[in-house]
């Protein structure tokens, strides 16, 4: 069975921009030009003012946002006394690239970025099969009490994560009925993680988009409704499949609190808790501390670049997010 | 009903729980099932060694008899009010400049958004560095323009705003670009016009901007006032889990189940107290939510 018919573009577009208040309004915008709080007029009258506020206002942002970052980077090449002086550095002082190259070893920095990985990959994968079907089925198959199941997992949107952390926490700990104990196993991170309720609901929205008429022409010709899923809800999904990846992949790698209570474990840490553990003990040189700063950074700084517009479209679009 | 109609509805319903248990399993046991557990907790004693027992409001008269109880309180309400203070007008007013600007708007975004990324420990960590009393670099560029060093995290009357620096610092980048995204949708025939009447810029913000964004204000404002009465990491990695100064419920919550005495009964307790205050936040933000839809 081949039934791959290209997304209709209304919606690829509606996963850009989920239906929020924003999308009815950006269109009727762009007609009318991009009029803002002061028209174009008075900006190229005070054309002087407006670049020196570009100016500055570019100058304030790179030093209060670029500028720590590029200290941490450059901070972590030179030598620990170097670094003590707490200097505001434009070039390093001195040139020691082998202060990472000890972290990632000595450190073993290395060993935290490959858990950390496994963690936030295996956590993504698991997410997507939990929510993609559960969403499916709650907007597609809709079997009895489907309703009620919904408004069961919405309602924990209400519950903030500390309410829960502590019962969680022993829940994990002995499993009920399985009895099993998933402390310092992936599992304790990847199954709490897959019940997001956040994501089926924005899948779910997204899937209720996709036309019955295209899901029942397919069954009509034979398939089976895993196979629906895969081969025709799934590719018109793409969009939203992206933005949940990348946010379910960033919340893992960014986690503290929930690792740290159920993966104590040294080897089985992530970056931030190893990190966070390392920072209090005194055997580490600051140098090397701080190239684990970095490396335990770069990961997300790369996703953002790659990422920006999905994670920056998704954020306006998701201010929904509770 | 025939007998074949029956067994066809009762496949699809199978099927379709079929598709829903991995949902159903994950949320049961770790959302569902830890709500009702974390309530039933906080009556019962619960430490690991003995098996849990009942001790009816023992739990919470031990956590309000806790001289820090309180302390906790009054420092998470004093993050939670700083935090307005600094992170809460700063990313409107950014937001209102930046859709000014027509030039370099891809930069700004990603400049501003840019730290939201770092891992919060590593972000906390960092500024650790930055804040330390001797060297740091915070002090290095107080001396360059001849202010006396500052103890920073260290001191006693610093610590609780160092705290909220580093967050506001932290956090601010995403209610900027939603501020932004928000700004977007504001027609731009209401700011032509009100030029038109004669209104001036600040007029045209009060009168035009203000009143559209009333709305994501709110809803922002819920939302951070829920994630900050949730401050840990930093406290927890700038003034350690014991410090007076900055300890937040939070924390205090950590130190009962996991620090101090594993007392997870306590722990419950006080994440019920937690969950109550911050649940009326969640129910107003929900119901603000869903009306918009």
């Amino acid at each position: 069975m081949t039934l791959t018919a290209p997304p209709p573009q209304a919606l690829t577009e509606v996963a850009a921009t989920p239906p929020g208040p924003g999308r009815k309004r950006r269109t009727r915008q762009h007609a009318a030009g991009t009029r803002t709080l002061i028209s174009a007029i008075d900006l190229k009258r005070h054309r002087v003012a407006y670049l020196v506020a570009v100016t500055v206002t570019m100058l304030l942002f790179a030093g209060a946002f670029l500028y720590p970052m590029w200290w941490m980077a450059a901070s972590a090449l030179q030598t620990p006394a170097q670094l003590a002086e707490g200097k505001a550095i434009v070039l390093p002082a001195s040139w020691h690239p082998e202060n990472y190259a000890t972290a990632w070893t000595n450190m073993r920095m290395g060993k935290f970025f490959l858990n950390t990985a496994f963690y936030a990959l295996g956590g993504w994968l698991i997410q997507l099969v939990v929510d993609v079907t559960a969403a499916y089925a709650l907007s597609k198959l809709r079997p009895i009490f489907s309703r009620i199941v919904l408004g069961g997992m919405l309602a924990s949107l209400m519950l903030p994560a500390s309410a829960l952390l502590v019962p969680a926490y022993l829940t994990v700990a002995d499993l009920p009925i399985f009895g099993w104990n998933l402390l310092n196993t992936p599992w304790a991170l990847w199954l709490p993680a897959a019940a997001n309720a956040f994501n089926v609901y924005v899948l779910k929205r997204f899937f209720d988009q996709i036309p019955n008429d295209l899901l029942d022409a397919a069954s009509i010709d034979g398939a089976g409704r895993l196979r629906v899923l895969w081969s025709i809800v799934l590719p018109l999904s793409r969009p939203v499949l992206g933005v949940v990846s990348i946010f379910a992949i960033i919340g893992i790698w960014k986690d503290f609190l929930w690792p740290l209570l159920v993966l104590q474990d040294p080897e089985k840490q992530t970056l931030s808790v190893a990190l966070a553990r390392l920072a209090n003990t005194s055997q580490v040189p600051q140098t090397e501390f701080m190239a684990g700063l970095v490396i335990a950074s770069v990961p997300m700084i790369v996703i953002f670049l790659i990422f920006q517009r999905s994670i920056i479209g998704g954020l306006s679009a998701g201010s929904m997010k509770g | 009903m025939t007998a074949g109609r029956v067994r066809r509805r009762l496949a699809d319903n199978a099927l379709g729980y079929a598709f829903l248990a991995a949902g159903l399993l994950c949320f049961g046991f770790f959302s569902w099932y830890p709500l009702v557990k974390g309530v039933v907790l906080s009556f019962q004693q619960d430490n690991f060694v003995i098996p849990p027992f009942w001790v009816g409001l023992d739990n919470y008269r031990a956590v309000f008899d806790d001289p820090l109880f309180w302390t906790a309180w009054k420092n998470t309400i004093q993050f939670t009010g700083l935090a307005l203070v600094f992170g809460y007008a700063v990313p409107f007013v950014i937001a209102i400049l930046l859709n000014e600007f027509r030039h370099l708007t891809g930069l700004f975004r990603v400049l501003v958004y840019l730290p939201v990324m770092l891992p919060p420990a590593v972000a906390v960590l960092l500024w650790r560095e930055f804040y330390d009393p001797g060297d740091g670099l915070f002090n290095t560029l107080l001396g360059g323009v001849g202010l006396p060093a500052s103890q920073w995290a260290q001191g006693s009357s610093t610590a609780m705003i160092s705290l909220v620096l580093v967050s506001t610092w932290a956090n601010m980048g995403g209610a900027t670009l939603m501020y932004l995204a928000a700004l977007q949708g504001i027609p731009g025939d209401l700011y032509e016009a009100a030029e038109l009447d004669g209104a001036s810029v600040w007029q045209r913000i009060r009168h035009v901007t203000v009143p559209h964004m009333r709305f994501i204000m709110l809803v922002l404002l819920l939302l951070q006032i829920i994630a900050t009465m949730q401050v840990f990491i930093e406290p927890y990695l700038l003034t350690g889990t014991s410090s007076p100064d900055t300890i937040t419920v939070m924390v205090l919550i950590y130190r009962y189940a996991f620090k101090v005495q594993n007392d997870f009964g306590m722990a419950a307790a006080m994440s019920v107290l937690l969950f109550v205050v911050l649940g009326a936040f969640s129910a107003l933000y929900l119901r603000l939510t869903r009306s918009a839809d």
